[in-house]
């Protein structure tokens, strides 16, 4: 190691030598240069009464302490019809990863566990995804075939998700350009899990099994800004139908990316859209390091196919190790090992995302295919050392190292040593490739950790349990007849209504178009009026209230119908709403009292403002017309709201001499 | 051999095929009324229409597409799958003790089969090994395939094969048996082997699987291990079905050929001991006796050796109403054996009384055994079985009726004095009567009650 080398400044020498711009600083040309592609697979859990191939309820969850039975499971790889076997398949067999699962009676039975055979195809589930697919504009298949999915993972007890594609090839618009669809599949939820320590994974099983579909897009995305928008309309064309469900967990996203010479990287389940943009940031910029990392590493080491580490095991009481879990194993069954990275001097402190090295990508592994719990290694690149200068030089002394080399300090459970080093070496091998494929988990700040190997099309395979269900013709023109507007009609419609764009996003997020347009056509009224109520007025009254049973917003229709019925003003029921909202049970009359509203003749009213602009003259502050009217509408609120239109109210006291 | 390029279609969708020059395993693009389609064409299920073409688009997934939308397609390059194992030689390693693994057919050495759309045994049992390496840890195999059937195939002729490749076998100084086997029959063939393979001084191992190897979460790579560890390590000398202990990934268990039965269609822990403990329990790592007497693995190559069958016998579940013309039609048919499987303590009803007293008078064998499963025939309690009795049905104690079924099988294959019958069925070859039955030889849990809930939750199901 040499004297003068900052693994800090290294990281934010090779950060600058890549190129790297944070989303705030780069542009469409940023993303130009570095090749920015990214597309999106959608998962939304539909709204049925039962699961997709059982009769257990769908949407009924519990605690993860709150369980009937456990049992546990072991996931081994299996092939594939095409004969192979499935890389993921073989990375998760090397964790030897023990699952529990957690039943509940109420909400699993044997169906789940895999100790019975698949019912039918649940036919509600069929139909909303035919409608979706039908709205996505994809090519139906003429017989659905059921597949099985391998994930062995543990996140499915079967070791498959039944899955099935209902279309393939349609497209969605956006606002500048059309992003291609590749396919829509109908498939069952897996569990949640619970924990994921060490050898033993944890998961309930509440939501295995609920019906969901998955949306998958081409990488059309251009920006990070696309994606999200992609996103979005995907997710609106979803609750378009009304029959998909909302609130936590029930949308789920993952996000492929990759970057010139780059390879598609998946990560998965982004719980908020609203990340999306950062996180596809800086994967691109990931990928772009890594490949930095590999021309960097082929220009030290000509032949790869030679590279090899060397390591040894370390007595840790010929060390004057401080560091707490290093010391542990003295006493405990932890085995530390010192692994030395011929050629990677430099490498284990490059960028690779925002407060990230490539060190951590050796960690991050270590954690999920060697089980081995964090902190799990140390390095002679860390920004902080737990490992004295003196130690370090024994280590590389021991292992011969030289002064291009990089050494890792490692340690854990005796028998998960091998499966440890192996890691390592695969981890530093794929550096030479590039990028490895591989699954990432995202986190709220933008960055990502490795989570597993990219699983490959080789895992799938038929569900011998389940027969093809085919599609005619005429069921599926039965089921166009029912599908709603468009999304993208329904945006142009808003628009030309003139309703402010940015009550959209909650008007389609909460699918209140269908509502709004039924006041607007049914009732008269204003688009406007009612595109601000509903995107501003019921938007700010949800975020601020708390109903007393639950609040089914065709309560606002009958709230109008009964404005009209008593001849009231559209504008007392902003007034209203809060009301309503807290109370959806009250009756609209005794709302009208709650507001303290009286009926008052409009002449009434004109009546008096003569009175006060004779007032205002005596006691205003500013002889500024605007000021009057101010004070007089604020005096005359209460009374005019729902007797006289405030607008036409205010109109009258500006032109009242 | 034009047929293997179109495996599976027939009809309408072979024609389609044919007209556009696409073979199965060629990589094609459609044009349909519903749009555009490429993939890989699949072979069809034998079963399903003709009105489909099985696609496997580029991610993987199947799909089904309706000929009658099909407006174009086009072969554009051919890739035939090969589905394989990688079959690799069993190393032996000094020391681990040498098991043979007679293969059967059944679930537990299977793969997909995509004409039929299902599951088909297909793999030798040298193939196991390239998906189960573990086996190498535990014994020296080797392996053979009897023959390859279906459980519900399995009959008389496969049971006398089975019995004298296992004589063979321990006559040559094998250490273990492990026979792998379809589950529905499998306590049907622990039975009969049971009274075919007599004395025997090593274990003779039945395993299958529910679930088949083809999934990740299979029970038949653990069960084959729990097999084999017992075959190769046991000191228990009998025929057993080793499978699941619950349905978690945690032990097997170990029941006796004569007292075991396949109670639930599709859990894994399906097989349970009848009116009795099961023998042990198993894991890679060493057994729990649960049974004290048991014989004993002995060094010797002994073995009896005793391959009779009489395809002559049947069973009669009875219901109330039963008609005796159904036991006249029987006996007519040239049947000698009936068991009977009655109600309650072991009862038909009066009317099938001149039909009973008619098979009686021309020599056919009956037992008697019970609907209840649990429990012993008792015959002696009412009248009905006390005239039953006189009439010639002889109450067969506590034998399960598939064992009983096998048994009498066995025994007119070798005998038809009814005085040799009855005396051979009454004295137990291994526990298929039991003289008496331990309280916690039925134990049925019931669901929801407090203290079972308590104890489900506690322990792994």
């Amino acid at each position: 190691m040499t004297k003068k080398f900052d693994p800090k400044e290294n990281y934010c020498h090779s950060k600058e030598k890549i190129g790297y711009v944070s989303r705030k600083e780069a542009t469409q040309e940023t993303y130009d240069r570095i090749g920015f592609m990214s597309g999106l697979e959608v998962h939304q859990q539909l709204k049925t009464k039962e699961k997709l191939f059982c009769h257990c309820p769908s949407g009924v969850y519990n605690s993860s302490d709150d369980y009937d039975a456990e049992l546990i499971r072991h996931m081994r790889p299996t092939l594939s019809e095409l004969g192979e076997y499935d890389g993921t398949a073989l990375m998760e067999f090397k964790t030897r990863k023990q699952i529990v699962y957690r039943l509940k009676n109420e909400t699993a039975c044997t169906y789940e566990v895999d100790d019975t055979p698949p019912f039918p195809v649940n036919r509600e589930a069929l139909e909303i995804a035919i409608e979706i697919s039908l709205l996505s504009k994809l090519n139906i298949v003429g017989e659905v075939h059921i597949t099985r999915k391998q994930y062995l993972d543990g996140s499915i007890p079967t070791g498959f998700q039944r899955t099935a594609i209902i279309g393939v090839e349609g497209a969605i618009p956006l606002k500048h350009k059309n992003i291609r669809l590749i396919q829509l599949s109908l498939e069952e939820d897996s569990c949640r899990e619970i924990s994921d320590v060490g050898h033993v994974r944890i998961f309930k099983t509440d939501r295995l099994g609920m019906p969901l579909i998955e949306t998958v897009t081409y990488p059309d995305c251009a920006n990070p800004d696309e994606v999200k928008e992609a996103c979005d309309y995907i997710r609106f064309l979803n609750r378009s139908t009304g029959k998909v469900r909302t609130g936590m967990g029930s949308g789920r996203e993952d996000v492929n990316v990759s970057c010139r010479g780059g390879t598609r990287v998946e990560i998965k389940g982004v719980a908020h859209t609203k990340w999306i943009p950062e996180l596809t940031h800086n994967e691109s910029f990931r990928q772009w390091a890594l490949l930095h990392v590999r021309e960097e590493l082929k220009a030290r080491v000509p032949n790869s196919g030679i590279w090899k580490m060397d390591h040894k095991q370390l007595n840790p009481h010929n060390f004057n190790f401080r560091y707490k879990p290093l010391n542990k194993a003295k006493k405990d069954h932890i085995k530390v090992v010192a692994v030395n990275l011929p050629g990677f001097h430099a490498l284990l402190s490059h960028f690779t995302q925002p407060g990230k090295i490539f060190a951590d990508e050796i960690s991050d592994r270590l954690k999920v295919i060697a089980c081995i719990e964090k902190p799990n290694m140390t390095h002679t690149e860390a920004f902080k050392q737990i490992i004295s200068r003196k130690d370090w030089y024994k280590i590389q002394k021991l292992l011969k190292s030289r002064e291009r080399d990089a050494q890792i300090v490692f340690w854990g459970p005796e028998e998960d040593l091998e499966t440890a080093l192996e890691t390592i070496e695969e981890r530093c091998r794929i550096a030479f490739e590039g990028i490895p494929n591989e699954t990432r988990k995202s986190f709220e700040n933008g960055t990502t950790v490795f989570e597993r190997v990219l699983p490959g099309a080789d895992r799938m395979y038929p569900d011998t349990d389940s027969a093809p269900i085919p599609l005619t013709d005429d069921y599926i023109e039965k089921l166009r007849e029912r599908l709603p507007s468009e999304v993208i009609e329904r945006y142009k419609q808003m628009k030309e209504w003139g309703i402010p764009e940015d009550t959209y996003t909650y008007i389609f997020k909460k699918n209140l178009y269908p509502l709004m347009e039924r006041i607007i056509k049914d009732l008269k009224l204003d688009p406007c009026f009612v595109g601000t109520f509903f995107g501003h007025t019921l938007k700010f009254v949800e975020g601020h209230y708390t109903p007393a049973t639950e609040f089914n917003y065709f309560i606002i229709l009958s709230m109008f119908k009964f404005i009209k019925r008593e001849k009231l003003e559209w504008d007392i029921a902003g007034e209203m709403l809060p009301v309503i909202y807290k109370h959806p049970k009250m009756e609209f009359a005794s709302a009208l009292t709650v507001i303290k509203y009286k009926k008052i003749e409009r002449e009434t009213i004109l009546k008096t403002i003569a009175f006060l602009k004779n007032k205002y003259r005596e006691i205003g502050r500013s002889a500024n017309r605007e000021d009057e009217k101010n004070w007089i509408m604020g005096e005359l609120r209460s009374m005019a709201l729902g007797n006289i239109p405030l607008r036409e109210l205010s109109e009258i006291i500006i032109n009242e001499k | 051999m034009s047929d293997d390029f179109f495996q599976g279609y027939q009809g309408d969708a072979l024609e389609v095929l044919k007209k556009y020059n696409v073979r199965v395993w060629g990589q094609s693009e459609i044009e349909t009324t519903r749009g555009r389609f490429v993939g890989t064409i699949l072979p069809r299920s034998e079963n399903d229409d003709d009105k489909h073409i099985v696609l496997k688009i580029p991610t993987g997934y199947n799909v089904g597409i309706d000929i009658r939308t099909i407006e174009t397609m086009q072969e554009t390059g051919y890739k035939k799958a090969n589905y394989k194992i990688p079959e690799k030689e069993f190393p032996i390693t000094e020391g681990l003790p040498n098991v043979k693994l007679f293969g059967t057919g059944g679930t537990i050495a299977s793969r997909l089969d995509y004409r039929t759309g299902a599951v088909i045994p297909a793999f030798s049992p040298g193939e196991l090994y390239g998906a189960v390496p573990e086996l190498a840890d535990i014994c020296n195999l080797e392996t053979e395939k009897v023959f390859a059937v279906f459980s519900e195939n399995m009959g008389p002729m496969q049971y006398m094969k089975l019995a004298r490749a296992i004589g063979k076998e321990i006559e040559n100084g094998i250490d273990g048996i492990v026979i792998g086997h379809g589950t529905d029959t499998l306590h049907h063939t622990g039975a009969a082997l049971t009274f075919m393979v007599q004395n025997p001084p090593v274990p003779i191992v039945l395993v299958g699987s529910q679930r088949s190897s083809d999934r990740p979460s299979s029970d038949a790579a653990l069960n084959l291990m729990h097999a084999m560890y017992t075959a190769g390590n046991s000191d228990i000398a009998e025929v057993m079905v080793c499978m699941f202990g619950p349905t978690s990934d945690e032990y097997g268990l170990l029941h006796k050929g004569t007292r075991v039965r396949k109670m639930h269609s599709s859990y894994r822990s399906t097989f349970r001991t009848i009116g009795d403990t099961p023998l042990a329990t198993v894991t890679r790592k060493g057994f729990r006796h649960i049974k004290k007497t048991y014989n004993h693995r002995r060094k010797d190559h002994k073995v009896e050796i005793k391959p009779y069958f009489s395809d002559a016998v049947t069973m009669l579940y009875y219901y109330p109403g039963m008609k005796p013309d159904t036991i006249d039609a029987l006996v007519d048919a040239g049947y000698k054996g009936i068991i009977f499987v009655g109600t309650g303590l072991g009862h038909v009803n009066k009317e099938l009384y001149p039909a009973i007293e008619r098979a009686h008078a021309k020599g056919v064998h009956m037992y008697m055994t019970l609907q209840t499963i649990w429990g012993y025939v008792h015959m002696f309690v009412y009248d009905t079985g006390r005239d039953m009795m006189a009439k010639g049905i002889i109450p067969a104690g506590n034998m399960l009726p598939e064992v009983a079924w096998v048994k009498l099988s066995w025994i007119l294959g070798q005998t038809d004095d009814p005085e040799e019958v009855k005396k051979m069925m009454l004295t137990s070859v291994n526990d298929e009567i039991t003289p008496r039955e331990p309280y916690n030889g039925y134990l049925v849990y019931q669901g929801g009650v407090p203290e079972v809930e308590e104890f489900i939750r506690k322990v792994h199901k």
